[in-house]
């Protein structure tokens, strides 16, 4: 080890291949799942962004390309469904995906094909990790990265249910659930996410928060000046704002892109959970998927002590005898 | 894939109906709990880079190939990644779906390995060695140009001409190649020469 | 390209016609999205399909596969009646004032000359009038009518936007609000840039379609300038660097030509190519033939090529057709006249039109030699795969040879880029187990041959023993020595031509670059437009400095360029008369009274004056040519000609068919279909997710793009009724193939001439070998028919029919 890595301003840069001391690790988490009282970091990153402008979006593809090839992972090859998106949706291989809508602008009658790249939005406030049972499973930086540790996730899908946006998935394979980490491991030795640093016509961008926003900012004023009005600045405030944003030529119709959300807010029930109500809430959210998570877990080949087994039962039998008695 | 368990693991499972603090509380010691959070290793840490460009369009990216090993020593490498070049004018780092894909390319299943021959009528290739590979074209590119090379024409007119025999030239090989491709092609008198410029 | 990628950052227009940058070339597209963002580019789309180049896009219209040149004329016919020309750049860097032979003229969709039977002009009206001082006669005043201005203004006469409406189907008010925008590129401080691929080249009359924008790009004044020029994309890493070095039939490196059996001796064959300029104190730049050609003959034959043997001449072969092109050689195979064949990285079966041919002409060759990183459909062209490869493996007698090759990743040297950019790069890989260089191949093939006539004597076995290989290691000659052998060098001293007692190249030295070749037999240059690529500097094509002082993207030490590391050709002309620049603002070439101040390389002598030195110095008129005199076999303009298989006639001449000069073989003739039968225009392209059909064998590409499917409209979908998804049978007089529905608001019909006119679209990437689902080409279906003038297979337009299929069973 020698060098400590440099905080990423942006994802123009080739990697290092000297080791490194990381530029940000555990010590940085300011949030863990079904954990409170986390001691805060004694330093604040820089809050990071990937700004993704569907203006300058060609729907090429590169970022799925360039997000398996980081990541090692090996989706399958699928079919043709009558569009070009492949593979049919998100999975636990494949963590960021181009929608494609064709959309006829009712103003002008002209056709829009409207690209959007969808993928994990690094909440400030995320849903996930409210969501999530697991102590630890999810965790948040300081520099607002919300990324799965995937040896404390059991597969309950709570974080599926959790998000606003629909992203994480549950392996069939290793039952734990998988999404964008935008790239921590990069981004820990001062590099940004594969997906901008690979996007040809640099729709998307990554760096500061800030820095995203003002560039942001040109961009909107470029539409405007070529005749979209309502272009603007995704960064939903339902969640706190997100770590992953959008350019939209129409920012007053988030809908038409493929169905991202108008006003995306964590479930309230997730809200109000606090301590060992949460499972409770859960419940709630999910009658169905509480007991088939749970029974999934433990006929599938974990080992467990029986006694790990007859409490989690009674804990489980428990949760939702109180949930029916909510009902 | 199996996962162990561990109690503490459970724990963490049934999550809210334990009284779940925080790691510390958990039982977690300070430097279990930043293994815990610890991203992924990253991988290209000690691999050797080599510049290149993507063999695909004419854009002609810069790329560096990441690999476990280094050819420049005489080492075996191991290409274990690619990526855009920043340095590159043309591209600065950016790659599309198929040049961020390069490594698969190099690494795909269906890479030949050994020479094959496949014999008339035949509903197989079969390995064969490099040595008898290329006697059989040479024996067969001599018998053919000996009988069918036009020297001259109805004229008398020193033509030089060989067109049974043809040479379709490829579209990524380097000018090196294609250089060293010309001159045997030509030596010979072959004019059945093209390349990949119209599809 | 006449610029290079980093250039079109400063455009102010980009034309995306005739190509689809964002999807074959998204890196390169960048560059759009750079102009777009830092200058307020605006970027227009023509295309058959809203693509996605068209989705970011400030204006697009549809056209009809087929019917470019007359959106091209038309907007030609527009620019002139509505004065958007740069009238100082027309009348001296083009030969606009130049005065055309009285017989010349066009009607009835032809010019003058043409001969029905042999398919061709005779194109000896095409040409200047020639006065007596022995140049071409011009009007300087363009009032004369036999300028090629006049003429040009009377032969787009007829190319009104309704005329334009009705013949591509593109809506009368987009063509004019392109036009319009168009137009503002004709001031001097507006550029456009034009990007194309096979959208232009893969029709009857390619050539002709690029004709047409250069014409517009010189009208407007925006060849030579920065962010301006002609800019063909170019489809492969080094397709560039292929036909530079000549491997083509009929051409010697650096665009020198084969003879043909007309020219039976040096002397005759140089009678052609003396290149006297057309008009006073021209440059004439081709005047140099002969020290190119003689240092080409020496880099062959070293000692063997004489002054007194005529350089070896009688080794060369003589061509007695126009070219053996890949097309001509699959009609002689097909009819049993080729015996061995040899496919260098080519997978020729999913790439010439109408594959069921192809598989019966590889069926009666002897021999077929593969040499390629992949197993292709080509070296498996025998193997049965169902539906996908119909074939009885037992009744095919062909013998075949499957060589494994090195690629990109393992082996050293330099690919040619769209900008003509040559980039050396390094290995970083281990071959795969027994796969080698092509170069050992290639070297192992021509020592063993040659030890057989060596050893045994044989046919005319002179130029091959008399072959040079001085290479260090004969079995494995290195790119190094490739290279060098590429830039030159002096084989005795090479003495300065103003000062014959100064030696400029001692012998055994790497020239410095072509300036220093002679036509004596003192050096030797395999590739004179290479030359400076590795002189006694060393490797420029290394060369990694990317500064650009300049800010204009000329990155002039970045590898090497060719001609001379020049990065804008015709960059003279990017300054008026008087040696200013159109626009300050983008100066690329200035004279400061006594030469050429530029940061990239002058395209014309440094010295030269502005005035007396016109800026296109190869041409031998030192102008540009918006008459193209009798250079192209099908028309000195472009004149609009309907595909080989089109939905409607000739509007011109219902009985002409087609390109009229293009050539055509019997065979092939019957099976060009009509549209009574195939009522439905089809039209090929390629997918931003796959590379040719390459990366199907890549796991992460088939992922992207797993299928081979077809894109029709929702009306066509409707008519037909075919589901979003579902599968389709898709055929044409050639073949079939089947295919999953892609419906789509994306593909509208078109109205020509009164009629509905559907298209499909039909991608290309998938076959019977990889990782990917199984599928086809769009080549099973496609007629054999090229371009007049360079043999493009005509991919782009053609007809077929369209129905709902059963589901495939599931295996």
């Amino acid at each position: 080890m020698s060098d400590t890595a440099p905080q990423p301003k942006t994802a123009v840069s080739n990697p290092p291949v000297q080791p490194l001391e990381v530029g940000f690790d555990a010590r940085d988490v300011v949030r863990i799942s079904a954990t409170s009282d986390v001691p805060q970091p004694e330093r604040q990153l820089d809050k990071l962004a990937k700004l993704i402008d569907i203006s300058k979006c060609i729907g090429c593809k590169a970022c799925q390309s360039a997000c398996i090839e980081w990541n090692d992972t090996h989706p399958d090859i699928e079919t043709n469904i009558g569009s070009y998106q492949n593979p049919h949706d998100l999975n636990p291989q494949m963590f960021t995906l181009m929608r494609f809508s064709e959309w006829v602008n009712p103003e002008t009658d002209n056709l829009e094909w409207l690209i959007r790249k969808d993928g994990c939005m690094h909440c400030e406030d995320p849903g996930c990790l409210k969501a999530c049972p697991a102590p630890g499973a999810i965790v948040q930086y300081s520099n607002g990265i919300v990324d799965f540790i995937h040896e404390n996730c059991i597969g309950c899908g709570y974080c599926v249910t959790g998000c606003p946006f629909d992203i994480p998935r549950i392996s069939q394979v290793d039952h734990k659930s998988y999404k964008c980490t935008l790239c921590s491991d990069r981004v820990a030795v001062g590099q940004g996410p594969a997906c901008a640093k690979a996007c040809p016509t640099q729709a998307i961008v990554f760096g500061t928060k800030a820095d995203m926003i003002a560039h942001a900012d040109e961009r909107i004023a470029d539409l405007k000046s070529r005749g979209y009005d309502n272009a603007g600045l995704y960064d939903p405030q339902g969640v706190g704002g997100t770590h992953v944003m959008y350019v939209l030529q129409h920012a007053d119709k988030p809908s038409i892109y493929s169905d991202l959300p108008d006003n995306p807010r964590i479930s309230p029930i997730v809200e109000g959970w606090k301590g060992v109500t949460k499972t409770a809430g859960l419940a709630v959210m999910g009658i169905a998927a509480v007991g088939a998570a749970l029974h999934g877990l433990f006929s599938r080949g974990n080992r467990v002590t029986e006694e790990d087994t007859e409490e989690a039962e009674a804990l489980v039998e428990s949760d939702l005898h109180d949930r029916r008695g909510d009902v | 894939m199996n996962i162990d368990l561990s109690r503490r693991g459970f724990l963490k499972l049934a999550g809210a109906g334990v009284a779940a603090t925080s790691l510390g509380a958990m039982g977690f010691g300070e430097a279990e709990a930043a293994e815990t959070a610890h991203v992924r290793a990253f991988k290209l840490t000690t691999t050797t880079e080599t510049r290149n460009t993507c063999p695909y369009c004419s854009v002609a990216c810069g790329i560096i190939m990441y690999s476990k090993g280094d050819v420049k020593v005489g080492e075996d490498a191991d290409l274990i990644h690619i990526e855009g070049d920043v340095d590159h004018p043309t591209n600065r780092g950016t790659l599309c779906p198929k040049g961020a894909a390069l490594k698969d390319f190099v690494k795909a299943p269906t890479r030949l390995t050994k020479p094959r021959y496949r014999a008339a009528g035949s509903n197989e290739l079969v390995e064969i060695s490099w040595d008898e590979a290329l006697d059989k074209i040479a024996r067969a590119v001599k018998d053919d140009r000996d009988a069918n090379l036009v020297q001259f024409n109805e004229e008398g007119t020193p033509v030089n001409r060989w067109t049974t025999t043809g040479f379709l030239a490829a579209s990524a090989t380097t000018n090196e190649t294609a250089w060293l491709t010309y001159k045997t092609v030509r030596s010979m008198g072959i004019v059945g020469f093209d390349n990949q410029a119209r599809v | 390209m006449t610029n290079s990628w980093t250039d079109i950052k400063n455009t102010d227009l980009v034309i995306v016609m005739g190509g689809n940058a964002a999807e074959a070339h998204p890196c390169g597209f960048k560059w759009v999205t750079e102009a777009k963002a830092h200058r307020g580019a605006r970027l227009i789309v023509v295309d058959p399909r809203y693509n996605r180049t068209a989705a970011v896009s400030d204006y697009y219209a549809p056209i009809r596969p087929g019917s470019d040149i007359v959106f091209l004329m038309g907007l030609i016919r527009w620019l002139i009646e509505n004065d958007k020309v740069n009238r100082e750049y027309v009348t001296n860097y083009t030969n606009a004032t130049f005065l055309v032979k009285d017989e010349f003229g066009w009607s009835d969709g032809l010019f003058t000359g043409y001969d029905e039977e042999k398919r061709d002009f005779d194109r000896s009206s095409w040409d200047y009038k020639i006065g007596e001082d022995g140049f071409a006669q011009v009007d300087m005043t363009l009032s004369d009518p036999r300028c090629v201005w006049n003429l040009l203004k009377s032969h787009v006469d007829v190319y009104t936007p309704e005329f334009v409406e009705d013949i591509c189907g593109t809506p009368k008010d987009k063509f004019l609000h392109i036009c319009e925008m168009i137009g503002e590129c004709s001031a001097p401080d507006k550029v456009m840039t034009s990007m194309y691929a096979l959208g232009w080249t893969q029709h009857s009359k390619g050539a002709q379609n690029i004709r047409g924008m250069a014409m517009v790009q010189l009208i407007l004044g925006n060849m030579g300038m920065p962010g301006g020029g002609m800019n063909a994309l170019r489809g492969h890493s080094n397709i560039q660097g292929l036909t530079d070095i000549g491997l083509m039939s009929n051409l010697i490196p650096g665009y020198l030509n084969i003879p043909t059996e007309k020219e039976p001796d040096y002397a005759t064959y140089m009678s052609t190519r003396n290149f006297k300029p057309l008009r006073p104190n021209q440059t004439s730049y081709w005047q140099n033939y002969p020290k190119f050609m003689v240092s080409f003959m020496k880099a062959m034959w070293g000692d063997a090529a004489t002054a007194e043997n005529d350089w070896a001449y009688h080794y060369l072969p003589k061509l007695d057709v126009p070219t053996y092109d890949a097309m001509r050689m699959f009609e002689l195979m097909k009819q049993g006249h080729v015996n061995i064949y040899f496919f260098q990285g080519f997978n020729a079966l999913l790439s010439f039109p109408n594959r069921a041919k192809m598989t019966e002409a590889f069926s009666k060759l002897k021999l077929m030699v593969v040499m390629d990183p992949l197993a292709t459909e080509t070296s498996h062209f025998w193997e049965n795969h169902g539906i996908y490869n119909e074939v009885d493996p037992a009744s095919i007698q062909t013998e075949v040879l499957e060589l494994p090759t090195t690629c990109f990743a393992e082996d050293e040297g330099a690919l040619v880029n769209s900008g003509r950019w040559l980039q050396w790069h390094w290995a970083g890989a281990t071959p795969p187990g027994e796969a080698k260089y092509d170069t050992w191949i290639m070297a192992q093939i021509f020592l063993r041959v040659r030890k057989l006539y060596e050893e045994e004597g044989g046919v005319f076995p002179d130029p091959i023993l008399n072959l040079t290989w001085d290479y260090a290691n004969p079995d494995d000659p290195t790119p190094a020595e490739l290279a060098r052998e590429m830039n030159g060098r002096a084989l005795q001293p090479v003495y300065d031509t103003t000062d014959p007692t100064k030696v400029l190249v001692e012998a055994g030295k790497q020239v410095l670059n072509f300036s220093q070749l002679r036509d004596d037999g003192s050096t030797m240059c395999a590739c004179w437009i290479y030359s400076g690529s590795w002189n006694e500097d060393g490797n420029n094509m290394a060369r990694r400095d990317n500064s650009d002082p300049s800010g204009i993207g000329i990155y002039a030490n970045w590898t090497f360029a060719w001609p001379l590391n020049r990065r804008i050709l015709y960059n003279r002309a990017s300054a008026d008369m008087q040696g200013r620049p159109w626009d300050p603002a983008r100066a690329l070439m200035t004279w400061n009274g006594e030469r050429w101040e530029s940061p990239d390389v002058p395209d014309i002598s440094p010295t030269a004056k502005p005035g007396d030195v016109m800026p296109f110095i190869m041409n031998a008129e030192g102008t540009s040519r918006l008459f193209a005199r009798g250079m192209m076999r099908d028309g000195p303009f472009p004149t609009h000609m309907e595909p080989f298989e089109s939905p409607v006639a000739n509007i011109f001449n219902p009985k002409m068919r087609g390109n009229p000069a293009s050539r055509v073989f019997v065979d092939d003739a019957e099976q060009f279909a009509t549209s009574e039968e195939f009522p439905l225009v089809a039209t090929s392209y390629r997918l931003t997710e796959h590379f040719h059909y390459w990366t199907k064998h890549n796991p992460v590409n088939s992922t992207l793009q797993p299928q081979f499917f077809v894109e029709i409209s929702e009306e066509l979908a409707a008519e037909k009724g075919i589901a979003n998804g579902s599968r389709v049978r898709v055929w044409s007089k050639r073949g079939e193939v089947w295919a999953k529905a892609v419906v789509t608001k994306r593909i509208r019909p078109l109205t020509v001439r009164g009629k509905t006119v559907h298209v499909v679209g039909i991608p290309l990437h998938w076959g019977f070998m990889g990782a990917a689902r199984k599928g086809f080409g769009p080549n099973s279906l496609t007629p054999v028919v090229g371009d007049a003038n360079v043999e493009t297979p005509e991919f782009k337009a053609f007809l077929v029919n369209v129905e709902p299929a059963e589901e495939e069973p599931v295996a």
